[in-house]
């Protein structure tokens, strides 16, 4: 029986993110503050580490590179009605499949082949890890967040167990494989502005960012241009709306956990194919689980992801610089201003709508606001 | 009204939500001891007013008095100390616990539960012996019928002290028959000293039972009066603010006879997952150019007798000819399967079912049909044809406001049916199955909701209407079957049929 808070769209979609953002950056400021650093310092190492060189902005891509498939994939899920908290396992079995088709074929095929058929592995491979508990959930009924969070350990144990015992190089004491052959290495960006001309410094950033921008425009498109991506989110809406059309509710819990997979699956090629041109355990290093919050606060669109796992990637990166310029200022801080980060602007995204508004309605008298549902 | 001791005043009360004004300035004064009507369509405010004496919302503005005294409710809780008592449309009680437990449910009154049962016990069985509220305080409440439910949820203000009672739409559930006790319960109530308010919709009921009548229009009261006073063509222009069709028959237009049989259920048997029969052995026949009414309380099979004709509910056994396709039990109509041969059907629940309620107008409004031709293209969909097909509908049933953009949930009741009637409509359906067309729907857009299913049986399609409105049945249907326990339990002609004879059929006993 709660009043519907009434925002105007464009408040809903950029001011109220933009303050919540403010809300979290304060509550941090008064963490550092009491733990004795000056909190101005510590924002503006991070913000200069994150954007204030070609490097560091180069780095704060890569890592939203990954964040913006993860998150893409907890979106599609969100909107067939699932809670995807698999995201993890999906990149972990993604990057799996980048590495064993990698170390398979790269000897033997060029990069022209061999790229296109690793970013079939990635989704594929994804895929496959999401459609298993989705069938179990649409035929069997197990729910989802909890097997897909099973999952998530089936496939890091999965990944470890080959690594040891099938991957590594023998007489190595490195936890990792053969280095794969050339032609299953995505471009880095600062080669591919080389050959333009241009001069970039030397960091992860590699052809997967084009790949994650290419990702959330195909996931608008399905979503809202589709037929298919129509009738999931009429199934993710009101599954009982959903039978009454003639749809079939459990194929479309199967095709979204699988497109949700495809996509996390895609982290595999960033890290894999992309950074580390070898297979080796914990390159998702949490990528799965950031990508809830990127969804939360993206507000499940395609665009909003992109923007969220942007600062996301620019917490990480200026968080990491922060850790070591700003003496005394460790990596846990850096996690709890993440943290913090999560906490307004996704799971309390919506604390702060009323007062805004409140504000609006003041501030802009006339600006008549849409009922949210 | 002469009398002139107030139960309830209720003094320039003011409420908004957002942007809607709920409450204009609303004045409601109710003599003590009498039984006062609050009539008004959806959203004229009438349930939000009795909410705030009830003290589920607080006023903006205004000045409660109960029993002449100054009253500030901020909860329900101040509601039921000063006497206060409010029986939901929707009941607040736990099946799985006794008629007494019930009662006893947060007004346990002792420290042990053993003496609070007893003093319960008693206490209930003199206000039983009174009022003539007679249920088995042993029984489980999920056994109880419905009209036992409701005299429970009465007993138990009263058990909590109420003198003043509010009763939400207490026919809607009912079937005439258990209506008629209520009113006598009601009016020994009113004997005893007890104040009642009705919030209603049903006209009739103000005129036979209550002694005033307050209509409410738009947040603001439009007309305050005794019943003697006034008639029901008054109230009904009071409430729609213009004059209203009250139901009357009106006979197919061109006088054409039926046509030939387009669907023929036979034997249709379900029984569901807990083991109760919905589907008893039902025998439908549908011809062209009619309505077929099918009449029963909410419950009795109505529900399961649409879905299985419009393939969303595959029987246990029966047979199915519609549109020259044959159907048996394990080769079923599929939904997707009826539209193509057109069978169209408005669901009862437009919320769950017939509307993605968080979807744009125009999202909702191919749903079903969003692999036409018209509205995709391989596999993408048209967004300018599903707009522009939108508009159309919304053009030709208007849809108020007129605009696709809007989100259904900011759509009225009256104008989403209307939206989904027009979904299913267009596309000149053979046969269409109807439910609960107009519930929830206000005065004015019955009227035009019932004119436009006289249209399409004038149009030569088959129509079924399941409500569990009998007025609406009376008034529409060529041909009535009525329902009870998941059997057909009646067939009769419009013209030879009145309230009290569906009444009984409606409840008649089921021997399978």
């Amino acid at each position: 029986m709660s009043t519907p808070v009434e925002l105007p769209r464009w408040a809903d979609l950029f001011l109220l993110p933009l303050v919540n953002l403010s809300i979290a950056l304060l509550a941090a400021g008064v963490v550092v503050y009491f733990i004795g650093q000056d909190p101005w310092e510590v924002i503006t190492v991070l913000v200069n580490g994150a954007f204030g060189s070609a490097r560091g902005v180069s780095y704060t891509l890569y890592y939203a590179t990954s964040f913006t498939c993860t998150g893409l994939a907890v979106a599609v899920a969100f909107h067939g009605g699932l809670f995807n908290i698999g995201g993890e396992g999906q990149a972990i079995m993604g990057g799996l499949g980048v590495g064993l088709l990698a170390l398979w074929l790269s000897h033997a095929l060029p990069a022209w082949i061999m790229l296109p058929v690793l970013l079939l592995a990635a989704t594929l491979f994804g895929a496959l890890w999401a459609i298993i508990p989705a069938y179990l959930q649409a035929y069997r009924g197990s729910h989802v967040v909890i097997t897909t969070i099973m999952f998530n350990f089936i496939a890091a144990t999965i990944l470890i167990y080959l690594v040891v015992n099938w991957l590594k190089v023998p007489g190595s004491m490195a936890l990792e494989s053969a280095p794969f052959a050339d032609s299953a290495l995505l471009p880095r960006m600062h080669v591919m502005l080389a050959q333009l001309g241009l001069e970039w410094p030397s960091s992860p950033l590699n052809a997967s960012v084009l790949l994650a921008v290419a990702a959330a425009a195909g996931t608008w498109a399905f979503l809202w241009r589709s037929r298919a991506g129509y009738q999931l989110r009429v199934v993710g809406a009101s599954e009982s709306a959903a039978r009454y059309a003639g749809i079939n509710p459990r194929r479309y819990i199967v095709l979204a956990m699988a497109v949700s997979g495809a996509l996390a699956g895609l982290v595999g090629m960033n890290e894999i194919s992309g950074v580390s041109g070898r297979l080796m355990p914990d390159y998702v290093a949490g990528a799965g689980f950031t990508g809830i919050a990127v969804a939360l606060m993206g507000r499940n669109h395609p665009l909003g992801i992109v923007f969220a796992s942007v600062l996301f990637g620019a917490l990480f990166q200026g968080g990491a610089e922060v850790s070591f310029d700003v003496p005394g200022f460790t990596r846990d801080m850096v996690l709890t201003l993440q943290g913090l980060v999560v906490l307004f602007s996704g799971a309390m995204a919506y604390v702060s709508a009323p007062w805004l508004a409140r504000a609006v309605a003041v501030v802009l008298p006339g600006v008549k606001g849409t009922a949210r549902g | 009204m002469t009398n002139l001791t107030w139960a309830v005043r209720m003094q320039g009360v003011n409420k908004r939500f957002g942007l809607v004004q709920a409450n204009d300035n609303v004045d409601l004064q109710v003599a003590d001891a009498s039984i006062h009507a609050v009539v008004g369509e959806n959203g004229a405010g009438k349930s939000t007013l009795m909410s705030i004496l009830y003290g589920m919302y607080q006023a903006d503005a205004g000045r409660i008095e109960v029993h002449g005294q100054r009253l500030d409710v901020k909860s329900a809780h101040d509601a039921i100390a000063a006497g206060i008592g409010m029986v939901h449309q929707h009941f607040m009680l736990v099946d799985t616990l006794s008629v007494l437990d019930n009662v006893m449910l947060g007004a346990e009154g002792h420290l042990l539960l053993n003496t609070a049962a007893a003093h319960a016990r008693a206490g209930l069985t003199d206000l039983m012996q009174r009022t003539g509220l007679k249920v088995n305080l042993d029984a489980l409440v999920g056994d109880l019928s419905v009209g036992d439910r409701q005299r429970l949820e009465i007993l138990k203000t009263l058990f909590r002290g109420a003198r003043v009672l509010i009763l939400d739409e207490p026919t809607a559930v009912l079937t005439p028959q258990e209506a008629v006790q209520l009113f006598e319960v009601l009016r020994r109530l009113r004997e005893q000293q007890t104040t009642i308010i009705i919030i209603t919709h049903k006209l009739k009921e103000v005129i036979a039972l209550c002694d005033d009548v307050t209509v409410m229009r738009s947040g603001q009261v439009v007309l305050r009066t005794a019943v003697a006073d006034t008639c029901m063509e008054d109230l009904a222009l009071a409430m729609v603010g213009r004059k209203v069709n009250m139901g009357e028959r009106i006979d197919r237009s061109d006088g054409s006879s039926v046509g030939d049989v387009v669907l023929r259920a036979e034997a249709l048997s379900w029984v569901d997952s807990w083991g109760v029969q919905r589907l008893c052995n039902v025998d439908i026949e549908l011809h062209a150019g009619e309505i077929l009414g099918v009449a029963g309380v909410s419950g009795n099979g109505q529900s399961e007798l649409l879905d299985a004709l419009s393939g969303l509910l595959q029987p246990d056994s029966g047979y199915l000819q519609v549109l020259g396709d044959v159907y048996q039990h394990d080769h079923w109509l599929t939904p997707h399967r009826a539209r193509q041969i057109g069978l169209m059907h408005v669901p009862e629940d437009r919320h769950a079912r017939a509307l993605v309620m968080p979807f744009v107008a125009w999202e909702s409004a191919v749903l079903g049909y969003e692999d036409d031709a018209r509205f995709s293209n391989g596999p993408w969909m048209r967004h300018n044809h599903m707009k522009a097909a939108t508009q159309e509908m919304m053009d030709i049933f208007d849809v108020r406001p007129r605009n696709p953009m809007l989100r259904c949930n900011a759509l009225s009741g009256g104008n989403q049916q209307k939206l989904v009637l027009a979904r299913e409509m267009s596309r000149s359906p053979k046969v269409l199955l109807v439910g609960q067309p107009t519930r929830g729907v206000d005065i004015g857009a019955i009227e035009f909701i019932h004119g436009r299913i006289r249209a399409m049986r004038d149009a030569g399609c088959a129509v079924l209407l399941v409500s569990s409105e009998l007025d609406e049945i009376l008034a529409l249907s060529d041909r009535i079957l009525v329902m009870s326990q998941g059997a057909i339990t009646g067939r009769l002609g419009a013209q030879e049929c009145d309230e009290t004879q569906l009444g009984l059929l409606m409840t008649a006993e089921v021997t399978s």
